[in-house]
């Protein structure tokens, strides 16, 4: 099955455009869930759309290209571990597991740094996790025609 | 008066989207429709002033798993249309549904109600606490990932095992495997 790739014009530049402004809300709504609405699941989904629009417009394997399917692999492990891991750092820092208190030296600056921490794991995992799905979607039945 | 207003102009909107989609036979038109359903949902939930939840819906239920959804209908192949033939069994069955749903609202107790017994267990404690302890202004955030924490570790490994459990049906070599698996049978 041949790929069809957006020819049109418009298309082309409007995700053009919207590309960075796209990934910036999302990093906006991932660091400013603290005071806003928003957080990780919500980042990661916005994130995951603008490379989806990517690969939408610019076909399936430029999106390839942009996100290498081994690294979204990796990345979408690295998301939990990133979380896992700050439980486990509390653990080792003598409090329970994901007790963010003893991240750092006051109870309230070590629960900043650990929501932020969390935060930034489920941003990573929904995002690659999004991406891979998207991708194999769209691949689903090209290689054994 | 406004927000009953606004309420009431909205899920009419619903009713209106759900029945077009009831009548659509295009699948990706119920795809369309479906996607305007949660994008309507997600106004409702910002008339209740729940905003996170809006925008979890806005983003996830209207924006990916439209686009998911289009994608799997784009790999459907092309089928006849088959019209509904016997529409009592469902007529029954919904009307039954729709008397159960009635009884079990009127049992509910209103919107708002501070005294509703799911506003008297944890959450005062944690509106109370939260922005004192965590000097964060956002006390779903803080619920989310602190005293939730649990929860959505949870909710990341459910994540991460889904794409897993997709990657896996539908890339790499499962597909041939199973192939060549039932050439070997048909040998």
């Amino acid at each position: 099955m041949q790929e069809k790739i957006s020819t049109s014009p418009i298309f082309n530049i409007v995700s053009r455009i919207l590309f960075a402004p796209i990934i910036i809300f999302g990093l906006y709504v991932q660091f400013h869930g603290d005071y806003g609405p928003g957080g990780g699941f919500q980042a990661g989904v916005i994130i995951a759309a603008a490379f989806i629009l990517y690969s939408m417009i610019f076909g399936l394997k430029n999106g390839e290209t942009l996100v290498p399917v081994k690294i979204n692999r990796y990345l979408m492990c690295v998301g939990v571990l990133l979380y896992a891991g700050v439980g486990l750092v509390s653990l080792f820092l003598n409090g329970k597991y994901l007790d963010y208190n003893v991240l750092s030296s006051d109870p309230s600056g070590g629960q900043h740094l650990g929501i932020i921490l969390v935060e930034l794991g489920v941003g990573i995992t929904v995002a690659t996790v999004m991406i891979a799905l998207y991708h194999s979607f769209a691949s689903f039945g090209d290689s054994n025609d | 008066m406004n927000f009953l207003l606004i309420n009431f102009f909205l899920i009419s909107i619903l009713l209106i989207t759900t029945f077009f989609i009831f009548k659509s036979t295009s699948l990706i038109g119920i795809v369309a429709l479906t996607g305007a359903f949660t994008l309507v949902c997600a106004a409702i939930y910002v008339n209740l002033d729940a905003v996170d939840v809006a925008f979890t819906e806005a983003a996830v239920g209207s924006g990916i798993s439209t686009i998911l959804m289009v994608m799997a209908v784009a790999k459907l192949p092309e089928g006849k249309i088959k019209p509904l033939v016997n529409l009592f069994p469902s007529l029954i069955i919904s009307v039954c549904i729709v008397i159960i749903l009635m009884v079990i609202i009127s049992n509910l107790p209103l919107l708002g109600d501070p005294n509703a017994p799911i506003h008297l267990h944890v959450t005062p404690e944690y509106i109370k606490e939260s922005e004192s302890f965590f000097h964060i202004p956002n006390v779903v955030t803080n619920i989310l990932a602190s005293y939730r924490g649990f929860d959505t570790l949870g909710e990341t490994i459910v994540i991460f095992t889904a794409g897993l459990g997709v990657i896996a049906l539908l890339t790499g070599n499962t597909l041939n495997r199973k192939t060549k698996f039932t050439k070997k049978l048909k040998k």
